[in-house]
């Protein structure tokens, strides 16, 4: 049990490590990991290549258990329940924790199951109703308009960036309470990596979400907290207009000025 | 300088690709002509014998006697037709979840390696090995041919193609897929069945396409099981006609009208294969 319940800044706490260490066989990629993310807010990660952020991100939803050879040390708590319990039913929490990937992955099905699959998976929806879902959840991921006249046809024919945002309305759609973004716009062209900014702010009225992103303008537009990881250290955290105006450690400084490395 | 040439060593070091490329190319339509070739030929030969030996009286009427003025095929036809579709019924089920099993639980564990390695074997055996084998332990043992033992022994060659095919394709899903799918909260057995199974979908069908091909035109493993029947039955505890054993024992024989039906019967074959493939491409088409 993790009893910190208040940030250090005065927020309901969601997500807590204490002491996390993550290993990639015998290669320490997480060391004693202590963080609280707030309920509600955007939070993101940023740091150079390798230095451990979206591995953090894959603890959250335990998709490192998919490989045998990783593991995680520590605890993680969800609202105050240690979600790496090995007797907790990875599914449920996955269903509390929502990913989006780098990559769009669309299912090889249309674009209307695209969405439902996952909400079929938890609910057992009447027609009207789950159409009434699939809509609200392309309209919060701004897919709407430019698919709601061929909902039939598969997710595959859809462009990157329209795909990338099918991915978003399908982690949505099932409303999870925690949304993991690993750099969901690394993929995209300017138009719609605005669009996904704008749905991050958006969502954060329900949901807290997690970012991780290269692009450190896009940490300080879309980001209430900042964490800034080196190497599989957590430097620094901190609300991100501190985190890049007024930076406590020589490090953080260094890299959001470019002067890394 | 001109836009069409670069300075002397780029441009022989430019020429000597070309060459090279037009050598590869030259090399590659040869091997494509060569195979299409002998194809092309088969195809015209067994139309030309074949379809003219084509008569109603193929599709309705039971192999005759040597020098008979009727008969047909319909009985090889029949029999073929139940034994290649029942081997294909039990070896598609056990060799797809063979597969999964191989590509989705058993990836880096004994057992798993220790299966592909078994199935390879099996993948090359001679057909007629596994005749013999069913010989053995079915025909000898019951002290009866029959229509069953031609299904277990078709069904040992469709197995090991199946699972082959259907772990190659489920191997080549990529991983991310089945991350996005598990990140929902989708359980496993739902994830292979919903997403990877799906996407491989073409791939599968392809390889259960190859096995069926090769079994409609397997003579051996039939000979010591089936064996044939000069009679049309369709009771699978009797021996039973199939196209193939017809065909062997037509063709080689010194009678006219053996020899008519036995081309008749390549045609048959041809064409059903080729039928069956074009069909099952329009109907499970990858529509996603």
């Amino acid at each position: 049990m993790d009893m910190r319940v208040e940030t250090p800044y005065g927020e309901r706490v969601k997500l807590a490590m204490r002491d996390l260490n993550f290993f990639y066989g015998s290669f320490h990629a997480l060391k004693h990991i202590d963080l609280v993310i707030p309920d509600r807010k955007v939070t993101a990660f940023i740091g150079p290549s390798g230095c451990g952020k979206s591995t953090l991100l894959r603890v959250f939803n335990r998709m490192f258990e998919l490989y045998p050879e990783q593991r995680a040390e520590g605890s993680v708590t969800l609202d105050g329940q240690d979600i790496l319990d090995r007797k907790l039913d990875v599914s449920l929490i996955r269903a509390k924790i929502g990913m989006v990937f780098q990559k769009p992955t669309p299912f090889p099905m249309s674009i209307y199951d695209n969405i439902a699959f996952g909400v079929r998976l938890f609910e057992t929806l009447p027609r009207v109703e789950m159409d009434e879902r699939v809509e609200w959840a392309l309209k919060k991921a701004a897919l709407w308009g430019e698919v709601k006249d061929k909902l039939g046809q598969s997710g595959a024919s859809l462009s990157g960036g329209q795909q990338q945002r099918l991915c978003i309305a399908r982690g949505i759609a099932i409303k999870p309470e925690v949304l993991l973004l690993d750099e969901p716009c690394s993929a995209l062209d300017p138009i719609s990596t605005g669009k996904i900014e704008e749905l991050i702010h958006e969502l954060k009225t329900d949901y807290t979400v997690v970012i991780v992103t290269h692009n450190m303008q896009q940490a300080a537009r879309v980001s209430d907290y900042t964490a800034y990881m080196y190497l599989g250290d957590l430097i620094e955290f901190g609300p991100t207009s501190e985190l890049f105006m007024k930076p406590k450690k020589k490090e953080t400084e260094d890299y959001i000025t470019g002067r890394f490395g | 300088m001109n836009i069409g040439t670069l300075d002397a060593g780029r441009m022989a070091k430019h020429n000597r690709r070309k060459r090279t490329n037009a050598i590869a190319l030259a090399l590659s339509l040869a091997a494509m002509s060569f195979g299409l070739f002998w194809l092309a030929w088969i195809l015209f030969e067994t139309i030309r014998l074949g379809f003219g030996g084509l008569a109603l009286s193929v599709f309705t009427q039971s192999t005759p006697p040597p020098q008979a003025e009727t008969g047909g095929l319909a009985n090889a036809i029949v029999g073929s037709g139940i034994m290649v579709a029942m081997a294909t019924a039990i070896g598609t089920p056990v060799g797809v979840m063979a597969g999964v099993y191989l590509a989705e639980y058993g990836q880096r564990t004994v057992l798993g390696r220790l299966t592909q390695f078994i199935n390879d074997i099996l993948l090359s055996a001679p057909s007629i090995v596994i005749g013999l084998f069913i010989y053995s332990v079915i025909v000898a043992r019951f002290r009866t041919f029959s229509g069953w033992a031609g299904v277990l022994a078709l069904s040992l060659i469709v197995i090991p193609v199946v699972i082959r095919t259907t772990e190659n394709m489920l191997i080549l899903i990529p991983n991310s897929l089945r991350e996005a799918a598990y990140a929902l909260g989708t359980p496993k057995w739902k994830v292979i069945l919903s997403i990877t199974l799906k996407a491989a979908r073409a791939g599968v069908i392809t390889g259960v396409m190859l096995a069926l091909a090769r079994i409609a035109g397997e003579t051996a493993p039939l000979l010591f099981t089936a064996l044939s029947n000069q009679f049309f039955s369709t009771n699978l505890g009797e021996p039973m006609a199939s196209l193939p054993v017809t065909i062997f024992k037509f063709a080689m024989s010194p009678y006219e009208n053996w020899r008519d039906l036995a081309w008749a019967g390549v045609f048959i074959i041809t064409l059903g294969v080729l039928a069956l493939n074009i069909l099952a491409r329009v109907l499970f088409r990858n529509k996603h």
